[in-house]
């Protein structure tokens, strides 16, 4: 097993799961987070989000979350090191003959890591370890945080968020764009038949997650 | 018919495999379109050695496409502008009078420069030396028929078994990765009733070889697919995965 994990396939298929594990939460997020532009009260989101905070599956996936974001960043690292020393010496001239985002997988990775830190500042750290700070609301007689003003307030006031977070769903879209259907080709779920087909299942999935993101910040700054 | 072109060369020198190599220039004209790209280099060779000075080296043999001796890294692309053909099957019709060509060797950890254009591609050798093979038992020759094989599954493992072990995917992908080389070579076998006896123990000796000998991991760029003169396809390394984790996982 040792050898297994240091093996290049063995690198690869736990940056597979990782990434197949991510994309669920993703979906999740994305649900959740849709909340906000179908309820202009703010009650739905509100629900969901203290559904989250207090649900105890959620509470013990909070950390299994942060683990997998560690390990599919780590191990990217370490893949992306041992790939380059493979070729030491370039070629002077050189066409590429496959898409930018397949080869910029890391590239949009980090970019996606900074985009985090900054989404994880904005509203999870407040709504974590300041919420002494938020509006609390009364829903059905439960009082809650007020998780809807926190989100809609930021994209209310500032438009440089606003596209800073429409520069990330497209970001995490071309990420996703090759990752999907590349985490099944690495578990070994392919043939020539089902290559294509994740190949569009990827690309749809990615779009939907882009488009879904990116509309949010987008309908405050257009409605309010 | 027959059109002559003039060409500028920008070819990697270099003398030995620890030496530091540089690209030269050369010029050659009347090129006749209808010869082919190792032609050329042959009558660039010539004039190098009717002028007293060395030859410059290159892999060939077959020089129809067969073989998978030719390398060759032109313009950017290995074997050249056309697609699915080897450096050997390259007409000089793809080029434009008076156009300039890069010619640089395969660029690989695991493949080291020999001379000029020529990389040592005994890592291949290697890997197929560790699992590429199948054990028979002596004796007369088996009967033909004895081992029903479907024709889906034949098929494939005959579109593997075309790889010809050039080493095109390697010189193509951004990680020198030699998946789609062991993909099909692990494929070819996996397929058929005759490669299950050692089926456990080839994707995982073969994985092994890779990873010792440099080549880096696939990062499913596809570059591979394109560039390979056999139209290999990526779907062998969803194969070899499979086939690499089963025998992993199951121990
Ligand atoms: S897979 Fe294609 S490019 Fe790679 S060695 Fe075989 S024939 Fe050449
Ligand atoms: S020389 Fe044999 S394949 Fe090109």
């Amino acid at each position: 097993m040792s050898n297994f994990l240091t093996s290049s396939i063995g690198k690869k298929f736990i940056m597979s799961i990782s990434g197949l594990f991510l994309m669920m939460f993703i979906v999740v997020h994305l649900g959740i987070n849709l909340l906000l532009i179908f309820d202009d009260s703010g009650e739905l989101f509100n629900l969901g989000a203290n559904f989250m905070a207090t649900n105890p599956a959620i509470r013990i996936m909070e950390p299994l979350l942060a683990l997998g974001f560690i390990v599919h960043i780590l191990w990217s690292l370490i893949v992306s090191f041992q790939n380059m020393k493979a070729r030491p010496t370039g070629y002077n001239q050189s066409k590429n003959s496959s898409n930018w985002a397949s080869r910029n997988m890391l590239v949009l990775g980090c970019l996606i890591f900074v985009f985090l830190v900054m989404h994880i500042y904005n509203f999870f750290y407040i709504i974590k370890f300041e919420y002494q700070n938020l509006l609390e609301v009364d829903i059905d007689g439960e009082i809650m945080h007020d998780s809807y003003s926190l989100v809609a307030g930021l994209f209310k006031t500032s438009v440089t968020y606003c596209i800073l977070y429409v520069v990330g769903a497209i970001l995490l879209g071309l990420h996703l764009g090759h990752g999907f259907w590349s985490s099944f080709q690495t578990i070994g779920f392919a043939n020539k038949l089902w290559l294509k087909r994740l190949q569009v299942i990827g690309q749809i999935y990615a779009i939907v997650v882009t488009v879904g993101f990116a509309i949010i910040p987008l309908y405050f700054l257009i409605k309010f | 018919m027959d059109k002559t072109i003039n060409l500028t060369l920008k070819i990697w020198r270099q003398n030995g495999p620890k030496e530091k190599g540089r690209f030269e220039t050369y010029q050659v004209s009347d090129i006749s379109t209808d010869s082919s790209f190792l032609e050329m280099m042959d009558i660039l060779n010539e004039q190098l050695v009717n002028e007293n000075k060395e030859p410059i080296a290159f892999d060939h043999d077959c020089r129809e496409g067969i073989c998978g001796m030719c390398s060759l890294f032109i313009n950017g692309r290995p074997h050249g502008p056309d697609e699915e053909i080897t450096t050997c099957q390259l007409h000089m019709r793809k080029f434009k009078d008076g156009e300039t060509i890069t010619i640089e060797p395969w660029r690989a950890a695991a493949f080291p420069i020999i001379k000029d254009l020529i990389v040592d591609r005994q890592a291949f050798d290697k890997i197929i030396a560790s699992g590429g093979y199948v054990s028979v038992n002596t004796g007369g020759v088996p009967d033909a028929n004895a081992i029903p094989i479907a024709k889906p599954a034949a098929d494939e493992a005959m579109d593997a078994a075309s790889c010809i072990g050039c080493g095109a995917c390697v010189a193509a992908c951004k990680n020198s990765s030699a998946m789609l080389f062991v993909s099909a070579k692990v494929s070819q076998l996996a397929l058929l009733p005759q490669g299950k006896v050692e089926a456990k123990r080839r994707a995982k000796a073969m994985v092994a070889t890779m990873d010792e000998l440099g080549f880096g991991g696939c990062t499913n760029t596809g570059a591979c697919e394109v560039e390979c003169p056999k139209s290999i396809s990526i779907a062998h390394i969803s194969r070899l995965n499979r086939e690499f984790l089963r025998s992993r996982l199951s121990e």
